[in-house]
Formats: C-alpha cells, structure tokens, sequence
C-alpha cells in the first residue's frame, strides 16, 4: 500500500505581521510550519503504514525552503520526501497548484507506485480557501472524500474504503472504491512524536527535488500566475479597530460587577438585550 | 485565490491574465446563479443569503437571478423553488432524481457542471459550507476556471466583473479578487456572512426542469447512513447566536463547569480555546479558533481566554464579544467590544445568577 499526504509549507499566523505603509505580509524572519491541518493528514496516513505496513510519502509544493517541512516530515515517520519547487509556478492560484500537484502526483506513481490513498488537510491557515484537494481528486479521477473525521475501514483486498464524513448537520457514513483523495478534519487525531532514529535518519535523508520538466510539465502556461484564472487585483489590511474594549468597573461585589457587565452588555446592543429575552421564555417554558 | 498572496510576483509575473478581452466562447454566458444547499429537504439558510447578495449582482448586470436545486423530493424540491422565488430568483432549475437524494460529490458536480455547461451562467455563487466548498472546488476545476473561496464581499466593478473580496492569511489581510477570462465566476461565502434578505410572500418564476440521468449503478460513492447532530451530542457551534467559552484562566477542569452553567441559562453553546482541549478539559469538537471552529454569533462571552491570534480569527466574526480576564493586558481586550478585568472563577457564577434573575423577572413581566 501507497500513500502520498500532501502538505504545505506556511508562515506561523501568530508571527504575521502586515506592512503598515505597503499592506504587504512582512515574511521576513517569520517562522515557517507544516501547515496545521496536514499533521492530521499526516497522521492518518501513519496509522494505516503502522496498521497495514503502507509506505508513506510526503509531496510539498513551494520554495526549496520547503525542504525544511518535509524534513520535519520524515522525523515523524514518513518514508520518502518529495519536493515540488520551480520558479515558475510563483504566483500559482488553486487551479495551478492543483494542476502541478497531480502532475507531481502522476511521476510520483510512476516511480513508487500508484497511491490508495492521497491525504491533505482540510485546508491551510494561509489560503483557506479548501480548494487544492478538490482540485487533485477532480484531475485525477480520484474519489472525493472531504472533512473525513474518521476512517472507519479500509479493505485494500477489495479496494473499498469507508469513512466518516462531517457534513453541516450530521455526519455522513460513505463507502467507496479506492484510490481516494481524504482530506482530514481538523482535530481527528493527535501527531506523534517522531523517535529518535527517525529524527536522525531524517537529517540525512534525501529529499526528492522535482521541478515542472521534472514531472512532465511541458505547457508552462497552466503553471504559476498564467495558469492561474484568478487574478488578485488588490491587496488590503483590514480597516484596524480604533475602539477598545469597554472595561467596566471592577468594584464591588461579584454580584455588582456581574450587573454592571450585564448593564453595559444591554446598553451597547439592545438587540442582544431582546434576543435573550425571547431565549429565555423559550428556555424556562 | 492565489496560494501565494504576495503582491510582488503578482506584478512580476506579466500578468497575463489582466488582459480584459473575454474569449468568443464565454461571451454568451449571462446571469447569476446560486446553487442552493438542501440537505435533508432543508434549505440551507446560506442560500437564501446568496439569493439575497445574487440579487444585487443580477440587477447590478441587468441579467436574472437563477436558483439550483438538487434532490430526489419533487414535493421538497417545489418547496425549495417557491422560497427561492420569495427570496429572489427569477428563475428555479429543478434536478429531481433518486441518485439525488444525500449529498454527494460525484454526483452533485456532474449535475451542476451540466447544468452550467448548457445554461452558461455567468456567475455562479455557493455556500462556503462543507457541502459548497466540496462541491465548488470540484465543479471549478472541472469547468477550469477561477473560485473566490469564503467572500466576506461581492461587488460589480465598472467594467462587469465580479469582484470578490475575502481576508487571507488568518483575516490579516484582504484581497479583492477577479476571474476575467473565464466563466463562470465563481465565489463561496460562509453563512451568516451576508444578511438575510426580505422574504417577498407570492413572489414566483419561471421554473426549469433538468433530468439529470444519473444510473445510480454506475455512481461508485454510496451513502451508508446519516448521524443527525441532533440525535447526538454534538456541539453546533458554528450557528449558535450566543456562546460562552472558557479558557485556561479557569485554573482547573472542574472550573470549566462554571461556563456550561451560564451557557445552560443563557441557552447558548458552549466552547473553549485550544489548551483546553490539549488538557482534556473539553471535546475536540468544542475547540473555538483556528484549527477548531469558527463561529459567528451574535454574543460570545469569553471567559480566562488570553485570546491568542488562533483564538481570535475564529471569533471575530461575532456582533459582540465580552471578555472576562484577570490580566489587563491580554490580547483579548484588543478586539473584544466589553470586558472586565477579574477573575473569572468569581465572576462567572455572579454572571450566571445575575443572567438567570434578570431573564426571568422579564419573562414573567411579558
């Protein structure tokens, strides 16, 4: 069995910082992380190498710094890192990068043998946008299984997965044929520690450095900002809230100072003021 | 979006797309469509936000307003196009068939990119729910054009297009973005994002049956059952109007009971910042903040909780926020709209009687 887990380098969003005069993200000195939601991609993937002896690899698509990722990778028990970088996917939209990584996807089952299963995160904290795994399971004819919460069998003899999938009232239970993309919702599992062999076997690891030629790119037009349909025109900061909390006193007793918070919560939005009224009623009936 | 939102290689980089010329093929496209979310006979509430801000843009462009709806209900399914009518539509395509019946990606994009393949939409706008994003990810990359996801703003510029603007980066930026050269232009945005429009009693319109013909044999994804939330335990954090959350200033688990009581009273949900759940205070599934849940409601009581960047991009979006720490100085007070500065083991449960008095002296009041 053959996993790949995709995941993405990002900017740790508690360093980020925005250029007060140029509106730019300062990324300068700004740490760099596995995007948050991949580690539970990425351990899903290492549940089933340890339950069905699967080989896992790591794909990352970014700067060469990128390495550094899917170093980080390998330390938690990955088995081959596959780096995805070339100049000329700067700028890459959804669609581009979607584009890349499936043909990086392809090479890399060419070589190591075709994926069961290609797990991502739900998301990343910097795009947000969910886009990417869709946009791979669409190219390559994946079945699609997103916000996965739980894996509940996977019957590689059959080549059938089922799986819980978190939809807006409920959870669904589906059942599909392999091979699947899974991006895995957020909080589903909890990362290993790597051990200490993987750590040093990771430092010395090889990383695989692919660039577009490399994975059989030949129309660079469907790379980076010419492949990409959407167009990002303007660039601002939000308008910065001026106005600070409202601190109310804290004198008194904890009963004053609960009604004087109350006082000042109703005075500010009455609407919330009648919205827990109408609760209440329905509350104590 | 583009993955990377650095302006710098944006206008490095030729810019090729920026050419304002829109091919030959896609000139017939024209009108607005939301396709709406059913799940379970029920209008998602997100697509009558949808039909609300489509209906600025339609009219914006002088075009119609059209409705998707998907199921295998005819009887729901005419329900759903009649409120679509009220809130907006002019125009309802009606997708009736059994393989319709749950949600489910292979054969949702089949139906909708059909759908947009004959109809040629101009602009096609969905709900950022797990449903739409599901959903639209998959019908963008199958028309191959460009998708705005979570738009927290959809504008008209002077020269026609959709302009879509949503925040990056954690909220710490926004960008406005187009899609010129293709169509249709597609855009989600999360509920609760755009106000809910007047709902026009009578209104009706012309109605489109699409026979989708789907051989459910050949669809290789089955539904095995469904879990409704409301048959389990589950948080329903990211449409309750009020929550209260606590953090680590609650000092302990057992403290933690101190916020469920308020909730309790208030009938609100509740939640707490993520060391809580590292503690094992609280289920994952009431984590609030990033890499937990987002939520949008119209009180959030923040109880002991600093309130860390992760924290604070998955609250901001409520009307008001009320934050009780010990510490002056702790983040919190930047963006809540109240606070007091004290302990909240002491305060919580004044707050709670308080709550609890008021409320009720008002309701035997009425």
């Amino acid at each position: 069995m053959h996993i790949v887990v995709c995941i993405k380098q990002v900017p740790d969003s508690a360093q980020i910082r925005v250029h007060p005069v140029t509106n730019t993200i300062m990324r300068q000195g700004v740490p760099t992380i596995i995007n948050p939601y991949d580690l539970f991609a990425l351990e899903e993937a290492l549940r089933l190498k340890d339950r069905f002896g699967a080989s896992v690899t790591a794909l990352c698509m970014g700067p060469p710094t990128a390495s550094e990722s899917l170093r980080k990778a390998l330390t938690f028990g990955a088995d081959r890192a596959v780096l995805l970088t070339d100049r000329y996917f700067a700028g890459s939209d959804t669609l581009a990068t979607s584009y890349a990584l499936s043909m990086a996807l392809t090479r890399i089952g060419a070589d190591y043998g075709t994926p069961e299963i290609v797990f991502t995160g739900k998301q990343t904290i910097d795009g947000d946008t969910a886009q990417v795994g869709p946009g791979i399971a669409s190219r390559l004819g994946l079945n699609q299984l997103t916000y996965i919460s739980r894996i509940v069998e996977t019957d590689l003899d059959a080549g059938r997965i089922t799986v819980e999938r978190r939809a807006e009232t409920g959870t669904q239970v589906l059942e599909t044929r392999l091979p699947v993309l899974v991006t895995m919702l957020e909080a589903t599992n909890t990362m290993r520690r790597g051990t200490v062999e993987q750590a040093l076997s990771a430092a010395r690891a090889e990383i695989v450095t692919w660039n577009a030629a490399d994975v059989g790119i030949e129309d660079l037009t469907k790379c980076g900002l010419r492949g990409s349909p959407t167009i990002v025109k303007k660039v601002f900061a939000p308008t910065a809230r001026t106005d600070k909390a409202e601190i109310v006193s804290n004198e008194g007793s904890a009963e004053t100072r609960a009604n004087a918070l109350i006082d000042a919560l109703f005075a500010r939005a009455p609407g919330v003021e009648d919205d827990l009224y109408a609760r209440a009623v329905h509350h104590y009936v | 979006m583009a993955e990377e939102t650095r302006p710098a290689p944006a206008r490095a980089g030729g810019r090729a797309n920026t050419k304002k010329e829109l091919p030959e093929h896609f000139k017939a496209y024209k009108h607005v469509w939301v396709a709406v979310e059913i799940e379970h006979g029920e209008v998602h509430s997100v697509s009558f936000e949808l039909l609300g801000e489509g209906r600025k843009l339609a009219d914006k462009r002088g075009v119609e307003l059209a409705a998707v709806v998907m199921g295998d209900d005819r009887e729901a399914l005419g329900a759903a196009a009649s409120a679509c009518f009220e809130y907006g539509a002019d125009c309802v395509y009606i997708a009736c068939d059994p393989a319709l019946r749950h949600y489910r990606n292979e054969t949702s994009t089949r139906v909708l990119t059909d759908l947009v393949n004959t109809y040629q939409p101009e602009i096609l706008l969905l709900g950022a729910t797990n449903l739409g994003r599901d959903l639209a990810g998959s019908v963008a990359t199958t028309l191959k054009t460009g998708l705005t996801a979570d738009s927290t703003e959809l504008a008209i510029d002077e020269e026609g297009s959709l302009a879509a603007t949503r925040p990056t980066f954690g909220g710490s930026l926004l960008c406005t973005i187009f899609t010129l050269n293709f169509r249709p232009q597609m855009a989600t945005v999360r509920p609760r994002v755009m106000a809910m429009p007047e709902r026009c009693e009578g209104r009706t319109g012309r109605i489109v049956e699409f026979a989708p013909q789907i051989v459910e044999e050949e669809v290789v994804t089955k539904v095995l059952s469904f879990i409704a939330d409301r048959d389990s335990d589950k948080a329903a954090l990211p449409y309750a109007d009020v929550v209260v959350a606590g953090g680590l200033g609650l000092g302990s688990a057992e403290n933690f009971r101190l916020v469920r009581e308020l909730a309790e009273v208030l009938g609100a949900e509740y939640g707490g910042s993520r060391p809580l759940v590292q503690k094992g205070w609280i289920t994952a599934d009431r984590q609030i903040g990033q890499t937990g849940k987002t939520i949008r409601p119209k009180l959030y009581i923040a109880a002991g909780i600093s309130g860390a960047i992760q924290h604070r991009v998955g609250v901001e979006g409520a009307d008001v926020i009320v934050a009780i720490n010990t510490d002056p100085a702790a983040p919190i007070f930047e963006f809540a709209h109240l606070g007091i500065v004290a302990d909240a083991v002491t305060l919580l449960p004044a707050l709670t009687q308080a709550f609890a008095r008021r409320l009720r002296v008002n309701k035997m009041a009425s």
